[in-house]
């Protein structure tokens, strides 16, 4: 048993010269942290989201938690990391029961947890969410020298002075890492961290997750969907399929190994289908965009029946204001929107939508669907053109698309009580049959391979039908499988790629941080 | 400087105190994510309790110590109603606002015309040989203006300055984030709910002890709680912008009606009426403009937090929202 005690005692720390990669670090003198979950069990209502999983978690390793949408696998790390408590069940840190209520009670046992939106505070400058929640001896110089310190250790750029609400997805991750680590955590948790951020910043993440867990002897879990970043990553697996633990292996694995433990069966990899291509439909003619975050000089673009055009870039880099462009969302500077023959530079949204574009927002509840209506409203609320509504009729429609679209819900259920996957297979069953184009803001957001893959031989099936789909997605490996033509955006600048069968995840990762001119050598 | 000007400030800051009391009363509650709207109630139903506890017991302190009270009473009906209740804050504030008002007109109805006790005028002693401050800011005043003085650096500083207002910004920012951190987010709402109701009844006591000391009917600062609302959004949150706000409302009204009275300018009334609120649309449409992050861009860095902090106007982000604490 190590020196400090318990887990609930604060680790000794040291502040001194260390021989390995990193010069100023904090070198915690204590042995690993074991983490032994017995018995825990978690109920929503008739869900059971957490079935008597036991696990233990030994310290210096990184373990990489799988398991499809609704697995379990959040559930568990948020009763780990004190967000939720568990029904029935214990957690044991280095072999003492630990009773924490609450995050700051985990934190303060050992365990942080780095939520995929990090919780810090939009309004506040990088420095005062570093500060808040500190020990309050803690001075706002000493913050910023700890800030400043452990950023340069691992090559994380945090400016303490500018708002979180201005830097990347990525950013406000190592913000929360070093917040994290600063509070003493000695296991770090971590949900979806490489979702939508650069290839640069991955890397800089994975150095620092490795220089943790190797070096300072931390326990690193990941959560995440891409079986790339856990073979990358991981020393170990765990596995969860409808609340059970399914399985435990150790790392390497290949691929099809891990999917095989997470779904219980083979899946083949998707084919790249080449459709055919017929004439061009949508022409976007030297079109200049502001919107508020980004401003986007002459793109002209033109796309295909049947074309499946891709956009990749990190938040806010020119993509989304392209979209809402082509369906009159954000205003545009200069340039034309042209479908078929016709300009729709100067039309309403509806008369677009009329015209043949199909849009589908990336914020479901916030822009796609209306919160408190139920499904059955919302198939009613796609027929604009009558005053009065044929309540049996949509009711019928409504039906006909919840057992196509596998939805699991009712027509009298309001949106908000599925579950984010069943209301993005909503979202796509109130898209008109056969647009001409359908721009789909991250189309399958927050679903888990399976439902992904569904969703996409949808879209696949539209698009052999002439349809031409614009998307963009964080999810590079989505985009490279799906697309004919690329375009990567950063900070409003973009790049065409225009055979995606060329492109590679890491030749994208690494355009989106803005490497134009070193990825075209 | 001429003497009669200096005069005419020195009453407009008399007569803008109750706005600026109210408003940072109000600000603070907003700042903890709760909207109180009874203010226009709150603040008349505290003048005339406040006017009539003064009025029985001889001392206006005891009137002031009433209306606080009541101010924070009345918060207190709100933020039981939204955090325990779950109901929504808004509707709630708005039906006080006129149950209060309407309280306050019945239980005056006997006091019109009463003379009670009143605050007494006094000057600060070397703070009034300032120029141009001392006159303005440090004579004649009765002590609730300097109580106003000192509140707008107490916020301020509070807010800004300190750990307890990082996290009270926080809670009002994006709750999830505070709680996550260990900050009782209920707790605090109810702190900042109740302290800010206090003030607001302390705005009471400072018409009907001072300003417009005694009580009428219908009551002298009929409207004065929507001006203090619309002064905190007008403020953007901010201290001193709220304090500006206050100023600039209470001398645009004062202009207004030496203009009524002045025979020889002949501007339509209604215009008058309207301009502090033009004003104000005007420049909440600056401040929310694009011209500001450019001006923003020109400052050294050092001073960018800070303006930034004085020009945001948005509201906090979870002004208005329920959080269910797990």
């Amino acid at each position: 048993m190590c020196a400090s005690g318990a887990g609930l005692h604060p680790p000794l720390i040291i502040y001194g010269r260390v021989s390995s990669v990193s010069a100023y670090i904090f070198l915690r003198w204590v042995a690993n942290m074991e983490i032994e979950l017995q018995h825990i069990h978690k109920r929503f209502g008739r869900v059971h989201a957490n079935n008597d999983i036991s696990l233990k978690l030994h310290g210096g390793r990184i373990i990489g938690v799988l398991g499809e949408n609704g697995a379990g696998k959040s559930t568990l790390m948020k009763i780990l990391s004190g967000y939720q408590p568990a029904d029935s069940g214990s957690i044991l840190i280095d072999g003492q029961k630990a009773g924490y209520h609450g995050p700051q009670a985990a934190i303060a046992a050992g365990v942080g947890m780095l939520q995929q939106d990090p919780l810090d505070v939009p309004a506040f400058t990088v420095l005062e969410n570093f500060l808040y929640g500190q020990p309050a001896s803690m001075t706002r110089r000493a913050a910023r020298s700890d800030l400043a310190k452990i950023s340069h250790e691992f090559g994380f750029h945090l400016d303490p002075e500018t708002p979180a609400a201005r830097i990347s997805i990525g950013q406000r991750q190592q913000l929360e890492i070093v917040r994290l680590l600063t509070l003493g955590v000695r296991t770090l948790i971590l949900d979806e961290p490489t979702t939508g951020i650069s290839a640069q910043q991955k890397t800089i993440l994975f150095d620092a997750l490795q220089a943790l867990a190797r070096d300072q002897g931390m326990t690193v879990l990941l959560v995440s969907h891409k079986l790339e970043d856990v073979i990358a990553l991981c020393d170990e697996v765990v596995v969860l399929r409808a609340g059970c633990l399914v399985g435990e292996r150790a790392m390497p694995a290949t691929k099809a190994e891990l999917v095989r433990l997470m779904f219980g069966q083979d899946i083949a990899p998707q084919e790249r289908s080449a459709g055919s291509l017929g004439e061009i439909v949508l022409k976007l003619d030297s079109l200049t965009i502001q919107d508020r975050r980004v401003r986007v000089e002459t793109l002209s673009l033109d796309v295909r029946e049947g074309e499946v055009i891709g956009l990749a870039g990190l938040d806010g880099s020119g993509q989304e204001a392209l979209m809402r462009a082509c369906v009159g969302l954000t205003p545009v500077v200069g340039g034309n929107v042209v479908l078929k023959d016709r300009d729709l530079t100067r039309r309403s949204y509806r008369e677009r939508m009329r015209a043949g574009l199909a849009f589908s927002a990336a914020g479901r509840l916030e822009e796609g669907l209306v919160a408190g209506l139920t499904l059955t409203e919302h198939m009613a609320l796609m027929d604009s053109e009558r005053t009065m509504i044929d309540w049996p009729g949509v009711r019928d429609i409504t039906r006909r698309q919840i057992e196509r679209y596998n939805v699991r819900g009712r027509a009298e259920d309001r949106i908000e009580m599925l579950s984010g996957g069943n209301q993005q297979r909503w979202l796509m069953a109130l898209l008109p049959e056969q647009p001409r184009v359908m721009i789909l803001e991250q189309p399958t957001r927050g679903l888990d391979v399976d439902s992904a893959r569904w969703v996409w031989q949808l879209l696949l099936d539209r698009r052999a039908h002439g349809t031409a789909i614009i998307f963009n997605s964080p999810d590079l490996d989505e985009i490279v499988t799906y697309s004919d033509r690329i375009i990567v955006f950063f900070a409003g600048r973009f790049h065409l790629i225009e055979d995606a069968s060329t492109a590679t995840v890491e030749v994208l990762g690494h355009l989106i941080g803005g490497n134009f001119e070193e990825a075209a050598r | 400087m001429n003497e009669e000007l200096l005069n005419i400030l020195q009453t407009l800051v008399t007569s803008s105190t109750p706005l600026v009391i109210a408003a940072l009363g109000e600000t603070l509650t907003e700042r903890a994510g709760v909207v109180n709207l009874s203010l226009d109630g709150s603040i008349t139903l505290a003048a005339a309790i406040g006017f009539i506890a003064a009025v029985g017991s001889g001392s206006a302190l005891v009137g002031i110590i009433a209306a606080m009270v009541v101010g924070a009473l009345i918060a207190l009906i709100i933020v039981v109603a939204d955090i325990e209740l779950k109901q929504d804050q808004v509707a709630i504030g708005f039906v006080l606002t006129l149950l209060a008002a309407s309280l306050a007109q019945f239980i005056g109805q006997s006091y019109t015309r009463v003379r009670g006790p009143e605050l007494p005028f006094v000057s600060l002693t070397f703070l009034k040989d300032i120029p141009i401050l001392g006159p303005v800011f440090f004579t004649d005043h009765n002590p609730l203006v300097y109580i106003s003085l000192l509140l707008v650096f107490v916020t301020w500083w509070w807010i800004f300055r300190t750990r307890p207002g990082l996290a009270l910004r926080a809670v009002g920012e994006r709750p999830a984030s505070a709680f996550a951190r260990g900050t009782k987010v209920n707790r605090l709402r109810y702190l900042y709910t109740l302290l800010g109701g206090s003030l607001v009844g302390l705005a009471g006591a400072a018409y009907s002890l001072s300003i417009k000391a005694g009580w009428t009917n219908p009551p002298a600062m009929r409207g004065d709680g929507w001006i203090a609302l619309a002064i905190v959004i007008f403020g953007g949150w901010h201290p001193f912008r709220v304090v500006l706000g206050a100023y600039l409302f209470a001398g645009l009204r004062a202009i207004s009606s030496a203009i009524q009275r002045s025979p020889d300018i002949q501007i339509p009334l209604v215009l008058i009426n309207a301009l502090p609120w033009l004003l104000m649309i005007g420049t909440l449409l600056l401040v929310s403009s694009g011209a500001i992050e450019r001006l923003l861009r020109a400052l050294p860095r050092s001073a960018q937090v800070w303006t930034r902090n004085l020009l945001r106007s948005d509201p906090p982000a979870a002004l208005g929202t329920r959080f269910e604490e797990r």
